[in-house]
């Protein structure tokens, strides 16, 4: 099986990139809110993305990812017309889509690029997207664009400023909450401290939250319990119970610590593969 | 006892040479190394080719076991390979893993006496030598057909008839091989990116090097069977697809996957794993060549291995070789009750590995950053038999202990895997949530859909998975080609 990468764009400089792959057997069952694993060698680790698009008839799934260890960083060196050594989806549930009027979808770094997946889920359903996206600063905003194609509502916000509202987007969500009463639901997928705020801001609103869990997994498909949870005080697995779970039961203290496991590794792990690449390219 | 026995009496069980406890414990390379020409004659020849072969019986797939081993006394290792064929699909997999003192030769009459007799024959290690040393011997056009048959030539193909298997460990590579030398297509479909299930993800290099493994999937690829990594049966395709696409039966071999915890206090603390997680890091993702690899493992000084059975010893001695300086198994029985095969508790204590028996986790205890440094348990005394025929662990009250632990595996069983079942309309399911199948064909209750193998029997043998394999394979090849196979 060759998935080779179609496209591959860099959406910002040496932090995020998206890979057009091509796997039509993913691309046909794929749904918003499901993710894939992939392993770009043979000597690789299993890596879960979310899905950030889909193209059933073209027979393309896009993934967007952050560069933050030594696998995003191999994959970030593969190019179009390279292929991944493993790509394997859809899995997880799929985001449950009903028409329901006002849906608000809250994305912050890269989880705006799953965000994005599930917002085009909704408004092709015929809710009412209002999408919220929040950076560091406007050139770090992902997806403003293909968001705003569905989406009659787009609201920035940024730590700095530099475009939209001058702060966080919780800041932005809690406004709009407070000036629309009929908002049905609030998705937020993006780190875990803005996921926790989202949850925390829409709780007195009483408005059903839906978060997308990161958590570190091996297989994918639960064999392994790496990816486990606490929701309403249950044990859940996050890649076949989720990845999404009504936030408002998430215990995001215990997920944070857990997404901490395996650091001592992950750092021994890039700097090996920075000192080959420097060394590699004869510096 | 009849004159060969006594005659046998006087020779002694030979031993199997290994690796010495502290060189193996430094690496990750198979620790019984396998009889020699010399040793497995010496061992066939205290076979005493009984009239009413009591091992036939002890042996879940019937085996001609007296068959292969008078073969191999003649020094015919091709015409064993041949018998040991006709039964068992993968035997240089089973005469290292199968639990042989309580099936094969628990029922052999040199055991009944063994001071006298020297002990049971080595079944086991004569399976794996004839295994060995067949492949080894392979070359030339024929080597595919010899190594899944044990026969020269194969079938005719059928390039009409396909057959899909879900699942890529013991029952469907039995079910894939028994098929394909026949010349029925078969699409094997596996969920992760290696072939082989259980064999390997589960059970470690050292006790089964994947070259066995990838040996076996090779000659079947010869064949003509398809093998598809990354497909998950259930989400990347469903089984009513598969005849929709021309597909005539398909076989379900999912194994039973998913973990059990414990449901005790502080089990998501940073340093508690199910055993499938760190042994499919270790395994699968060769975690044990970190950096050189890229799967991370979990590394600590003192470790706990929660569970009795085969899965905790080979995660106590995995622990062991990643550098743990006290590796310990908590069961909650003593050791007589562990159904762990006898080779690998007898390996695992020379190597080192300490037992706390009598006892059972009550909660695992965590510093403020959900670190694991401790895990506290109940202190157990053994009451009456219970179903199972063992003497069931009863607590003493109030009478707890605190181990001092970084690092705990949890061994203590596994559940089916719901993602296809949940996919598959009209398939029914037993009071655990097993697959039920026909025990006769293992047809399941949708027609031509068979399964076998631990998602029927809830987690068991590989040589009982193969035997559910072998036996749907016969009944599939029965229907398509219209024939006995």
């Amino acid at each position: 099986m060759n998935y080779r990468i179609l496209e591959k764009k860099v959406l910002i400089p040496g932090q995020t990139t998206l890979l057009v792959i091509d796997a039509p057997h993913v691309a046909k069952k794929a749904k918003p809110g499901n993710f894939v694993i992939l392993r770009t060698s043979e000597k690789g680790e299993r890596i879960p993305l979310t899905i950030a698009d889909c193209d059933p008839e073209a027979g393309t799934v896009t993934i967007v990812f952050l560069v933050i260890g030594k696998s995003t960083a191999e994959l970030n060196t593969l190019e179009e017309g390279q292929a991944l050594h493993d790509f394997c989806g859809p899995l997880g549930r799929a985001t449950h889509i009903e028409k329901q009027g006002t849906v608000i979808c809250v994305g912050g770094g890269t989880g705006v690029a799953a965000m994005h997946h599930i917002a085009k889920g909704h408004a092709a359903m015929g809710n009412h997207v209002v999408a919220i996206v929040g950076a560091r600063n406007k050139d770090l905003l992902l997806f403003c664009t293909e968001l705003g194609s569905f989406c009659p509502e787009v609201l920035i916000a940024t730590d700095d400023g530099s475009m939209g509202h001058h702060g966080f987007v919780t800041e932005v969500l809690k406004q709009r909450l407070e000036e629309d009463k009929d908002v049905s639901e609030v998705v937020a997928i993006g780190p875990v401290p803005m996921m926790d705020a989202v949850c925390k801001v829409t709780k007195p609103f009483g408005v059903k939250t839906t978060v997308s869990l990161n958590s570190i997994m091996v297989d994918g498909i639960g064999m392994c319990g790496a990816c486990r949870c606490t929701v309403g005080g249950e044990t859940k697995f996050a890649c076949v119970d989720g990845p999404e779970f009504d936030g408002h039961q998430v215990d995001f203290g215990e997920l944070r610590l857990r997404l901490s496991q395996f650091r001592p590794q992950e750092q021994e792990s890039m700097q090996l593969f920075q000192h080959k690449c420097t060394c590699g390219e004869g510096k | 006892m009849s004159e060969k026995a006594t005659k046998a009496a006087k020779l002694p069980r030979t031993d199997m040479p290994v690796q010495p406890p502290f060189a193996r414990i430094q690496n990750y390379l198979e620790v019984a190394l396998g009889y020699s020409e010399a040793d497995a004659m010496a061992e066939a020849s205290r076979c005493i080719q009984c009239k009413k072969p009591g091992c036939r019986q002890g042996c879940p797939v019937e085996i001609d076991i007296k068959g292969f081993i008078g073969k191999l006394q003649q020094g015919d290792v091709p015409g064993a390979y041949k018998v040991l064929r006709e039964y068992n699909s993968l035997p240089s997999v089973c005469g290292r893993v199968c639990p042989q003192e309580t099936q094969c030769e628990g029922m052999c009459i040199l055991g009944k006496n063994p001071e006298k007799t020297g002990g049971a024959v080595a079944i086991g290690r004569l399976e794996r030598f004839v295994a060995d040393t067949f492949a080894k011997r392979l070359a030339g056009g024929d080597a595919a057909c010899l190594q899944i048959t044990g026969e020269a030539a194969c079938r005719m193909v059928h390039d009409d008839l396909k057959v899909a298997c879900i699942g890529a460990g013991p029952s469907s590579l039995t079910v894939a091989g028994y098929l394909a030398s026949l010349g029925i297509k078969v699409t094997v479909f596996e969920a992760l990116h290696e072939v082989g299930g259980v064999l390997v993800y589960g059970i470690p290099e050292f006790r089964l090097p994947k070259e066995i493994v990838r040996r076996e999937v090779d000659a079947m690829r010869e064949l003509g069977a398809e093998f598809k990594t990354n497909w998950v049966g259930g989400k990347a395709f469903t089984v009513q697809e598969l005849f929709d696409e021309g597909y005539k039966a398909v076989f379900i071999g999912v194994g039973a996957g998913l973990p059990q915890f414990m449901r005790v206090p502080g089990e998501n603390s940073i340093g508690v794993f199910s055993a499938n997680e760190y042994l499919t890091r270790v395994n699968l993702g060769r975690a044990y060549d970190f950096p050189n690899y890229d799967t991370p493992i979990f590394k600590a000084d003192e470790v706990c291995v929660v569970g009795g059975g085969n899965v905790a010893m080979d995660a106590a001695r995995t622990a062991l070789r990643l550098g743990a300086k006290k590796v310990s198994i908590v069961y909650r029985r003593t050791k007589a009750e562990m159904p762990a095969r006898l080779e690998e508790l007898e390996h695992a204590i020379e190597e080192g590995v300490q037992l706390e028996l009598l006892c059972a986790p009550l909660s695992l205890n965590a510093d403020e950053n959900k670190r694991l440094v401790s895990m506290t348990v109940q202190n157990m005394k053994l009451g009456e038999p219970d179903a199972s025929g063992r003497r069931r662990p009863e607590p003493i009250e109030g009478d707890t202990r605190e181990i001092s632990c970084q690092l705990v595996i949890i061994a203590v069983g596994t559940k089916p895997n719901p993602i296809l079942l949940e996919a598959t309309k009209g398939l029914a399911l037993n009071k655990r949530g097993y697959i039920e199948a026909n025990p006769e064909t293992g047809e399941t209750s949708i027609h031509n859909v068979f399964a076998g193998g631990d998602i029927v029997t809830g987690a068991a043998t590989v040589i009982s998975a193969m035997g559910a394999g072998r036996k749907a394979a016969k009944e599939i090849a029965k229907r398509l080609l219209g024939t006995e196979a």
